[in-house]
């Protein structure tokens, strides 16, 4: 159904949080998104014309790099995008057939390729640009969460994340419950000040980013900036100098 | 906004049509239409035509137009789907009304009620339309106030333009029907000057600050695309698309929209029979193709908060 009651305080709400802090812009949550979901829950991930110049195709995550500030103080921000799993997704209820839907029990929003009919009208109401459309399947498709991984019982615990998240080498990815007040995520985004995107649509999208954190200005280590004094043998004591001499041979 | 051909045909021609029969039901109760079948026939038709065509051109941008019947289920919170329901629940007064006034000949009760039923259902049809669009907020130039009036005042000129030319055709005439049309060019082109007066003067509150939280830091610039190549956002919401001439396109608009059909219509009213003929139709002809154009700058105008991800400084 396309209308949904709003989640009670306290249900589960299922997302990431991405720290642009530590995100290094490899792309490698974007491939390995591509090649989770290209089998799973909404495959295939269709790439058109792939071996040619004007190669296209279906992604779920897409990884910017976004210069910010001027001067000595502008940052270069890599920025991961996805799916937030807004709280208000409007790709929902401007949705004709119902085949867009937001999962009670954990906030998932989710595309029934059954019942789709490709209008596109739910990408048009994403601000963030989450929905791809198929050509090929003449439907809609977007980030799933890896319904398909996190709650797989054939993989070990540890596996059961999103494969954005268990891929990535920096560790800027980070999924799980931000209803929850205590869950590690929730508290890193009280820690770390995490932001909504785009809050003035009033989406409320569940995902989270993290900001960089303040620039470091001078030596890393707070202490003296000074160097070693540079080796000169002339400046040198003749006792040492001969010394040094020796020992060099 | 990528201008889709089939949307801007779809929109253009289905509010002319439902321009049309709004019109011609409410002008029909009101006895101001010839009554002869033949009339009938050429407006209901041509009405249910451009309603019809307009409505199977917009499935044919869909990725699954065999699965299209699903549209109708979501009316609660889904205005294409209201959408869809208007134009199906539409079709039952303009039956009524066409077989009564074409095939029956008659214009008793029922045929009356179904007559005024029809621009009732006309407008609404109209609104869900253009509620899709205003409905939107990632896009700044549909999400306001001005798109909705003029949506339904482009239905109502387009429509009386042609129940004009129609009438015309016909051999009659009505200072009526003109004086709708006349009205309407005028308040389309207040509608439309305030609208781009909007568009200029006005920006989304969404910038690539917003868009990507990094407010704190300053100014914040696309500095690497995500890759080479194109995308289906970026073909669908690109911003490149077809916003050169808008200047030129907005004067066009201004002109076959407008003003052609405001001074052909003057002149219509005044000129002997023929030339009145030529200046209704070529009135008539000229609103079509500026509502045309006017549609797809609609579109094209359009700035989606996506183009913000991928290097547009402002939606």
């Amino acid at each position: 159904m396309t209308s949904y009651t709003p989640p009670a305080e306290g249900t589960r709400k299922l997302g990431l949080v991405i720290d642009l802090d530590t995100c290094v812009g490899c792309h490698a949550c974007a491939v390995n998104c591509k090649e989770w979901n290209t089998s799973g829950h909404s495959a295939p991930l269709t790439d058109l014309a792939p071996y040619s110049r004007d190669a296209s195709g279906v992604w779920f995550n897409r990884v910017h790099a976004f210069e910010a500030g001027s001067g000595e103080d502008s940052r270069t921000v890599h920025f991961p995008r996805s799916c937030l799993h807004c709280e208000e997704p409007a790709c929902v209820s401007v949705c004709p057939t119902g085949a867009s839907y937001k999962r009670a029990e954990d906030g998932i929003v989710l595309v029934n390729a059954d019942t789709c009919i490709g209008c596109k009208l739910c990408s048009w109401a994403c601000p963030y640009g989450a929905r791809e459309f198929d050509e090929e399947d003449g439907v809609m498709k977007k980030c799933t969460l890896c319904v398909d991984k996190i709650y797989n019982e054939n993989l070990p615990e540890e596996d059961r994340v999103p494969a954005c998240v268990s891929t990535c080498p920096a560790n800027a990815r980070h999924f799980g419950d931000l209803g929850d007040p205590d869950s590690s995520v929730s508290r890193m985004v009280a820690e770390r000040g995490g932001v909504e995107l785009m809050p003035e649509l009033g989406y409320k999208p569940v995902n989270r980013y993290l900001p960089p954190r303040p620039k470091k200005t001078g030596c890393g280590s707070g202490k003296s900036a000074a160097l070693e004094p540079a080796f000169d043998p002339a400046a040198m004591h003749p006792a040492l100098r001969w010394l040094d001499r020796i020992l060099t041979r | 906004m990528h201008p889709a051909f089939s949307v801007i045909v779809f929109t253009t021609a289905s509010g002319a049509g439902y321009g049309l029969l709004a019109l011609a039901g409410l002008l029909f109760a009101l006895g101001v239409l010839p009554p002869q079948r033949g009339f009938g026939l050429c407006v209901l038709g041509l009405g249910t035509i451009l309603v019809t065509g307009g409505l199977l051109a917009s499935t044919s941008h869909l990725g699954r137009p065999e699965r299209a019947w699903r549209a109708i289920t979501q009316v609660r919170t889904s205005w294409l789907s209201r959408e869809a329901v208007a134009a199906l629940l539409a079709y039952i007064p303009i039956a009524i009304f066409g077989i009564g006034w074409v095939m029956l000949g008659r214009a008793d009760r029922p045929v009356l009620i179904a007559a005024l039923a029809t621009p009732v259902l006309a407008v609404v049809t109209v609104h869900c339309t253009a509620m899709i669009y205003r409905s939107l907020k990632p896009v700044h130039q549909w999400c306001n106030g001005h798109v909705v009036p003029v949506y339904h005042v482009l239905a109502v000129l387009t429509g009386a333009l042609l129940l004009n030319a129609l009438l015309h055709l016909w051999g009659g005439q009505s200072q009526l029907v003109a004086l709708i049309a006349i009205l309407a060019a005028a308040l389309g082109a207040a509608l439309k000057a305030r609208y781009w007066r909007f568009v200029d003067t006005t920006r989304a509150a969404s910038t690539p600050e917003t868009a990507t939280g990094l407010s704190g830091m300053g100014k914040v610039r696309l500095l690497e695309p995500p890759h080479t190549g194109s995308n289906y956002l970026m073909r669908e919401m690109g911003f490149h698309v077809a916003r050169r001439h808008a200047v030129k396109l907005r004067r066009i608009v201004q002109i076959a929209a407008f003003a052609i059909p405001l001074a052909l219509l003057i002149l219509a009213s005044l000129a002997p029979p023929i030339p009145a003929v030529f200046a209704a139709v070529i009135a008539a002809v000229s609103g079509l193709a500026g509502t045309l154009v006017e549609r797809r700058l609609f579109f094209a105008e359009a700035k989606h908060s996506v183009t913000l991800y991928y290097g547009a400084d402002a939606a």
